[in-house]
């Protein structure tokens, strides 16, 4: 057909492309079905094969049609309980057609003839939130076209960057804090080590506090596993553009470290979405039991990111953060976990990381060595044990004399811990016993009520009463001995934090 | 340092610091659970002058500790020194208003919210509402998503102006920027249209409802819903069509599912909050297409709704509109491809006859109940009969004895312990319902099957069924149907099946009376005491103690002791424990 009938012939197809057909009905309209797939092979046809097709009434037609097909809402998932790790996703019913629609955007974005300053009429930011909502499907191959076609549209409409940018944010933040569901956050975050990568030197502080606020509490958010070797990579990618970041982004990596688990905990019953699930309390029980192992898996692929970021630190920024790094790496090491502690321990096959050490041994084997004297005496594995012998000799070979040293307090530092903790206990149940003295002058004075009630409140906590004023004089003297210490301790966390 | 309030005191404050910093999450917890205690200690000047301030400077850390600092500072109003000073705690709840973590967010506008009523209005003005609007526009999403639930707290007891300033803001954070925050405000709005004048409501809230409801986010329109029922609730009955149905209508054909879930399952309180009239008129209609939605979970939510929905009709067209609009789009229900939706149907559905009187249940919901009863779904089938007591009221459970007998028999035998279980748990409902005839003749031989269950959790639920069952039809009857078996199984090979006769003794003696447990039940088990398993013989003097009251004082002496005595020499350390402890 002559070219003109072609554009109109195009033009129409896309219109009978709008058609929309119930995919779960398997039996129905079969022939339709059928026919709009060919319209849709030729149209994907005729875009790759032809030149100057892309004339400037073509746009809202095309992007009228891809909007039709593949903007719906999402439907339920057909298991209430989808565990991406566990479960095989509910797939797409209407692909053979969502896929050639798929196919013909990309056509058409990477088609030579495209102009961006026409589209953007059309794919604008309502087009881009609506794409970026069905990054929460099921299907992995919906999810694998949508990250192509998002890369593209933020390659070629400059205007649009900033706002992709802040609704993956919202999407992120919604699901660390609101949902913890979302099935694209790997595909997304694979955009965002692209897009970060681009970034300019200086880095802004909207991309700082993207890094500070949204990549690291998503270390917390569940599903991790899903997601981690993309995420290291954003960090990574945001440490190597800018090594000054190291400190306060390792900083902060341990509190998910550490807070993994209570997350977990005070999350308690999570939220999720189909009501119709008829387990919960099975559902529940299973989570409990799945928290505690979900916390080592966790705490084995933070150590894996941590040494990554260690590969890339610099020996001044090492420095900086050696002291509550090191901290974190001696609890790792005598966690009961045998795979935590391993992965911890591996930290001493890194070449970079061993120079590193071996250059600041004077400040890290004071930290290190009172753990691994110990759990080389009593954890329960002996490959642990092993592996900690060796770090042992290592670490010794690197400062004998200090090693020595320390070997010698050891002793006398494990008697001094067992003192304070002994203060510790004495010291509360004298606040306690001076608590129920004043909730009594408290009654006396305000109720006057009777002395029995006194009495009885202090055998409930202690089973030989005191006189209160002895009481009082007795903490004071105790309380006196623990200022002057914590006045110490309080000085030394300062210096270390500076 | 005689003894003077101020100087005992300073020391708790240094144990408190050193334990707020000790390197483990625990001890810090420990001390943050105790606040109570070290502010008692300090005396109220000290904790608001020493220990607030540094409890405001020092949050940075784990969500675990912040959680219990934000809960503890919601009951420390009289440690602070009562109501004239409770300001002094909105600085630390100020900033664990604003951390990421939601439930410790949550937590401290809960206690927000507890303080405000502390407050004087004039301190209210002075101290509450400025940090309400700090917050409100705060930099980080996490503040002004606090503010939104502090607004309907301090609006009612501020003066106009104030008044003004707060639903400014209340409109501002609507259509604040992230989505997160208009949730936030789309989830309050409800409770704060609550609060504010008529005149306002109609002026500010509804263009506010309106647009939250049409947001482009459905998170956000789906929350606008369930402030649609306050929001009716508040307005006179002239002002609705125009000013909300616009609106629900459009949520009730919302593309998003989640939006027309929300509508299913807040159609009850719609219903009542919008009138008999535009019942009539819109819901109706509304309902009957949310029952046929293409979502199942929609239809399922629907469905759930049926009878409240039914029951809530006006009266004097209930019935017809049943009848023409309603039945017809349950029938459709009974045989839908998703069996969430014919379980939700199935827990509500027999509540219909009680409306519908016994006519037209016999001619149109029996068969229906026949049809549920027949389902493939365990769930759909215990669901109906689970809720037998409302059709037994109207028409008498006979009519349906020929296809409930089938049902009841294949889920007492379904695979899933579960399913098992439940359907115990009804027996003694139905029996009481099918009289003891029909009881003996079809059932009793299932519920003596449940007692050889190879699931422990079914054994023990027939175990208590039959003390039910004893309950309802006599002790008479107990022995001449139950006791018999029970104490047949005391010969089985199994100890399993041995121990669940003492388990039954030990449930019915007290129901069987002191005769047949003296004569038949007590020999038996004194004859247990020789088994050769330890488990039964400890539960052979576990099961003495537990039937000692009932027995008379001569048995107790002359049989039940030498056995113990016996036992207490056991060689077995569990038998002896057991035994010296029904003895003394």
């Amino acid at each position: 057909a002559p070219s003109t009938d072609q554009q109109e012939l195009f033009c129409q197809k896309l219109q009978q492309c709008c058609t929309l057909f119930d995919f779960l009905d398997s039996v129905g309209d079969l022939k339709s079905k059928e026919v709009k797939r060919a319209a849709l092979n030729e149209l994907v046809d005729y875009l790759s094969t032809n030149r100057g097709v892309l004339v400037e009434n073509a746009y809202p037609e095309i992007t009228n049609m891809i909007s039709t097909n593949i903007f719906r809402a999402l439907p339920p998932s057909d298991n209430p309980d989808f565990d991406p790790e566990e479960d095989e996703p509910t797939l797409e019913a209407a692909w053979p057609h969502i896929q050639l629609v798929y196919e013909f955007l990309l056509r058409f974005l990477e088609n030579p003839d495209f102009q961006p300053s026409i589209a953007k009429r059309y794919i604008d930011q309502k087009f881009v939130l609506q794409l970026l909502e069905l990054f929460d499907s099921e299907d992995p191959r919906e999810r694998d076209f949508l990250k192509t076609v998002l890369h593209r549209i933020y390659g070629k409409f400059l205007g649009l960057r900033a706002f992709i940018r802040k609704q993956i944010n919202n999407i992120f933040l919604k699901f660390i804090y609101e949902t913890e569901h979302f099935n694209g956050v790997a595909e997304l975050l694979e955009i965002l080590g692209s897009i970060i990568n681009g970034f300019a030197l200086p880095l802004k502080a909207e991309h700082k506090q993207f890094l500070m606020k949204v990549l690291i509490p998503l270390h917390t958010a569940k599903g991790l596993s899903l997601f981690h070797a993309q995420l290291a990579y954003c960090v990574v990618q945001f440490l190597e553009k800018d090594p000054t970041l190291t400190e306060p982004v390792l900083f902060l990596s341990f509190l998910p470290l550490k807070a993994h688990c209570t997350r977990l905990v005070i999350r308690g019953l999570l939220k999720f979405w189909p009501k119709t699930c008829s387990q919960k309390e099975v559902y529940f029980v299973s989570v409990q039991f799945s928290a505690i192992s979900v916390c080592y898996v966790m705490l084995v692929m933070f150590l894996g990111e941590i040494e990554e970021i260690l590969d890339v630190i610099e020996p001044s920024q090492f420095k900086k953060i050696q002291e509550p790094l090191f901290k974190q790496i001696a609890k790792c090491v005598s966690n009961p976990h045998f795979q935590v502690a391993e992965r911890a321990l591996y930290f001493w096959n890194n070449e970079y990381i061993l120079s590193l050490i071996e250059e600041n041994i004077d400040k890290i084997l004071p930290i290190m060595f009172s753990s691994l004297y110990k759990i080389s005496k009593e954890h329960w594995n002996q490959t642990i044990v092993a592996l900690i012998y060796n770090v042992l000799k290592t670490l010794m070979e690197m400062n004998c004399p200090l090693f020595d040293e320390l070997t010698a307090s050891y002793k006398a530092q494990k008697q001094r811990e067992m003192m304070k903790e002994q203060e510790r206990d004495e010291l509360w149940k004298k606040l306690e016993e001076l608590q129920v003295s004043r909730a009594s002058e408290v009654q006396n004075n305000s109720h006057g009520s009777p002395a029995a009630l006194n009495n009885n409140n202090s055998n409930n906590n202690n089973n030989e009463p005191q006189e209160s004023s002895d009481d009082v004089e007795a903490t004071a003297v105790i309380m006196e001995d623990l200022h002057q210490d914590t006045t110490d301790i309080a000085c030394e966390n300062v210096s270390c934090a500076k | 340092m005689a003894g003077a309030d101020g100087d005992d005191s300073l020391y708790p404050i240094a144990v408190l610091i050193d334990e707020l910093r000790n390197e483990d999450v625990q001890l810090r917890l420990n001390s943050i659970k105790k606040l109570s205690t070290i502010a008692l200690a300090l005396g109220v000047e000290r904790t608001r002058t020493e220990l607030l301030p540094f409890l405001t400077d020092t949050i940075y850390d784990e969500d675990e500790v912040l959680l219990a600092l934000a809960e503890q500072l919601g009951n420390f109003t009289m440690l602070v020194g009562g109501p004239e000073y409770v300001h002094c705690l909105l600085p630390p709840l100020e900033s664990l208003a604003t951390v990421e973590e939601t439930v410790v967010r949550d937590k401290a506008v809960e206690s927000l919210r507890k303080i405000s009523q502390e407050h004087s209005p004039v301190d209210l003005e002075v101290h509450f509402e400025p940090l309400v609007k700090r917050l409100a526009s705060g930099d980080w999403f996490t503040s002004r998503t606090s503010a939104c639930g502090l607004f309907s707290v301090c609006y009612p007891r501020v003066s106009s102006t104030v008044k003004a300033e707060i639903r400014q803001h209340f409109r501002t954070l609507c259509s604040d920027d992230t989505p997160m925050v208009r949730r936030a405000a789309a989830s309050k709005l409800g409770e704060f249209a609550k609060v504010l004048e008529l005149e306002y409501v109609k002026t500010d809230i509804i263009p506010l409802f309106t647009a939250l409801a049409s947001d482009e986010q459905d998170s956000v329109r789906l929350l606008a819903v369930e402030a649609c029922v306050s929001i009716a609730t508040l307005l006179p009955q002239e002002d609705l069509e125009t000013l909300v149905m616009p609106t629900l209508r459009q949520a009730a054909e919302d593309k998003s599912w989640r939006v027309r879930y929300m509508v299913a399952d807040k159609f009850s309180e719609l219903q009542k909050a919008v009138g008999p009239e535009i019942t009539k008129n819109d819901l109706v209609p509304a309902f009957q297409n949310l029952l046929k939605d293409c979502e199942a979970e929609v239809r399922a939510a629907a469905a759930n709704k049926v009878k409240e929905f039914c029951e809530n009709l006006p009266e004097d067209n209930r019935e017809q509109i049943i009848m023409s609009h309603i039945l017809p789009c349950v029938k459709e229900l009974v045989s839908d491809t998703n069996q969430h939706v014919k379980s939700a149907l199935a827990s509500v559905i027999m509540g219909l006859s009680t409306i519908l009187g016994k006519d037209n249940t016999i001619e149109h919901l029996l068969p229906l109940f026949l049809t549920q009863l027949k389902d493939e779904c365990p769930e759909v089938r215990l669901n109906i009969i689970s809720n037998l007591d409302c059709v037994n009221e109207v028409i008498g459970i006979r009519q349906l004895s020929q296809s409930l007998l089938p049902a009841i028999v294949e889920l007492a035998e379904d695979a899933k312990w579960r399913v098992r279980l439940a359907i115990i748990e009804y027996m003694p409902l139905l029996a009481g319902q099918l009289g003891v005839e029909f009881f003996d003749e079809k059932l009793n031989t299932l519920c003596m099957a449940w007692l050889i269950d190879h699931v422990y959790a079914i054994r023990e639920a027939a175990t208590s069924n039959l003390t039910k069952l004893v309950e309802k039809f006599g002790a008479e009857w107990a022995q001449n149907t139950i006791v018999p078996k029970v104490l047949g199984m005391a010969n089985d090979p199994n100890y399993l099946h041995r121990m669940t006769t003492l388990f039954c003794i030990n449930a019915l003696s007290e129901a069987c009376g002191q005769e047949i447990t003296t004569k038949q039940m007590l020999p038996v088990v004194l004859k247990m005491s020789n088994d050769q398993v330890a488990n039964v013989r400890f539960n052979v003097a576990k099961s003495l103690q537990k039937i000692g009251p009932v027995l008379d004082s001569n048995a107790l002496q002359t049989e039940v002791k030498p056995v113990l005595e016996k036992l207490a020499s056991d060689s077995d350390m569990d038998v002896k424990y057991f035994a010296q402890e029904a003895i003394s």
